[in-house]
């Protein structure tokens, strides 16, 4: 079927496309380069719920639910409001999942919700999708691109960019029938956009 | 094509029928209402030079006359979803509540699913069950790029399906748009029928029966399962039905759809069905322009 994408294995493409992000982010901004990295990330059905607080966490490492909306909050400034009709699970190590549903914990399953954020690193990163589903509340580190650097953006290509505020994971907008839309996620750093665009949504005007 | 005229004593008008399924279908894509509004995905086709035409039963669903859904901006934001016309029937049949608990049983590659998800303002648990890992990686990247959160997607049979990920908990409605012969996708795959054969529709026919009855056995008393195909043979439609209003607690009722279609058949080579098979609604190509399709509400009664 047109434009179905039947076929194509987006989980793939997402995890080809995170590598080369993490690479750009451990080169660049010094990225914590510890074990996480190397540990698989999709080893598993198991979705375990974030605990709400650190007084609930059990395993140390595992972000917990305000520290997740804390993180939108400090660096895109989403209110924590606009997931509170959302549930986070984590499957695997650091790969964080957002659900309109609730369940009890843990749930095994194919995919729940929509992947949503990277955890268990120096920098969290969030998905293109997270980012085109939520990155409308963003009120800062939002970079607008015309629509030829949007082009160029979707594409997958790396461009140089005038930008003065934080270096690191930035929302990218344009302008789509009068408003500014996210687009998807841009890695800001020496002067350079760095498109994060998965293989598998690229697309070439 | 030949195939096609075993049905020529149940469809009106054979003739006009038979030039339709000769006929190419255009492209039709859905406006996600998760991402955006009708109207702004109107206008962003609008700024891109991309002509559609509204289709009038649905006011997200749009012809594309001159251009595939894939290269645009509209496209790329998940604002749009590739779907025959007549594929967006069920859903709006199903017509899920936001907050409710919903089983999509055949639910690859998704567009019911990431449809059904919009109609719930994507609330709720939206179970979306596949037996196919790579149409259900085609599912998963659908319902990402439309933005869909509602959706817990699951690797098994339907027929077996398992409501222990979520504790037992029965579904408010269940689809079941199933696997079948596909001869009423003739239009879109002109070799959709080169297959086809007797064996292979009764083959599919016990498959559906099972899929449909655990439907109706995982939907609360009250709750609602829509039956749907794109084929016409009524051994996978009527005779599905006839089998699971004998064997489950349910009942076919009416409903309405503001398209040109014809009753559900009683009678088909010698077998008689429930006479409530009538209320489901067989889509010609020739009624309204579209692909062939099939679908049926029921009630579940206990």
């Amino acid at each position: 079927m047109p434009g179905d994408d039947s076929g194509e294995s987006d989980e793939h493409e997402d995890r080809a496309g995170e590598t080369a992000a993490e690479k750009g982010a451990e080169r660049d901004s010094g990225g914590d380069g510890t074990e996480n990295d190397k540990v698989p990330t999709n080893d598993g059905q198991r979705f375990d719920r974030l605990p709400a607080t650190d007084a609930e966490r059990r395993d140390p490492e595992r972000p917990t639910r305000r520290e997740v909306l804390e993180w939108w909050d400090e660096r895109f400034g989403v209110d924590p409001s606009v997931f509170a009709d959302h549930t986070f699970w984590e499957r695997g190590r650091g790969k964080v999942w957002a659900f309109a549903g609730s369940a009890e914990t843990p749930v095994e399953t194919e995919g729940l919700g929509m992947t949503f954020l990277r955890t268990r690193r120096e920098h969290w990163k969030p998905t293109l999708e997270a980012v085109q589903r939520f990155g409308d509340h963003a009120t800062r580190n939002v970079v607008a691109l015309s629509r030829a650097e949007a082009a160029t953006f979707v594409a997958g290509r790396d461009q140089s960019l005038p930008w003065d505020g934080d270096w690191g994971f930035l929302v990218v907008t344009h302008e789509l029938a009068g408003e500014e839309e996210p687009l998807g996620v841009g890695l800001y750093v020496h002067g350079e956009l760095r498109s994060q665009v998965p293989t598998g949504r690229r697309r070439e005007f | 094509m030949e195939t096609l005229e075993r049905y020529a004593d149940i469809v009106e008008d054979f003739g006009a029928f038979r030039a339709a399924c000769e006929r190419p279908l255009p492209s039709v894509v859905r406006v996600n209402t998760i991402k955006t509004t009708v109207e702004r995905a109107r206008a962003a086709l609008d700024e891109a030079g991309i002509a559609f035409e509204p289709r009038e039963w649905h006011d997200g669903l749009l012809a594309l006359p001159d251009d595939q859904p894939g290269t645009n901006w509209p496209y790329v934001h998940g604002w749009l979803h590739g779907q025959e016309e007549v594929s967006a029937v069920p859903a709006r049949v199903l017509d899920p509540h936001p907050d409710e608990r919903v089983w999509d049983a055949c639910a690859a590659p998704g567009s019911k699913t990431t449809q059904i998800a919009a109609l719930t303002g994507d609330s709720g648990t939206l179970v979306a069950t596949d037996n196919n890992l790579g149409r259900l990686s085609a599912l998963r990247s659908n319902a990402e790029r439309l933005g869909v959160t509602s959706v817990a997607v699951t690797h098994e049979d339907a027929r077996n399906h398992s409501l222990k990920p979520f504790d037992g908990a029965a579904y408010d409605r269940a689809l079941v748009d199933a696997p079948c012969s596909c001869e009423g996708t003739i239009r879109k795959n002109p070799d959709a029928l080169e297959d086809w054969s007797l064996d292979h529709v009764q083959g599919i026919a016990g498959v559906q029966k099972g899929v449909l009855r655990r439907a109706v056995q995982t939907t609360r008393t009250g709750g609602t399962v829509v039956y749907s195909t794109c084929t016409f043979a009524p051994e996978e439609n009527e005779a599905v039905l006839d089998y699971v209003l004998e064997a489950e607690p349910c009942d076919v009722v009416d409903f309405e759809l503001p398209l040109e279609h014809a009753p559900g058949v009683t009678e088909w080579e010698g077998e008689q069905f429930d006479d409530r098979v009538r209320a489901a609604n067989r889509i010609y190509p020739h009624h309204n322009d579209t692909g062939g399709f099939f679908c049926a509400k029921l009630e579940v009664t206990g």
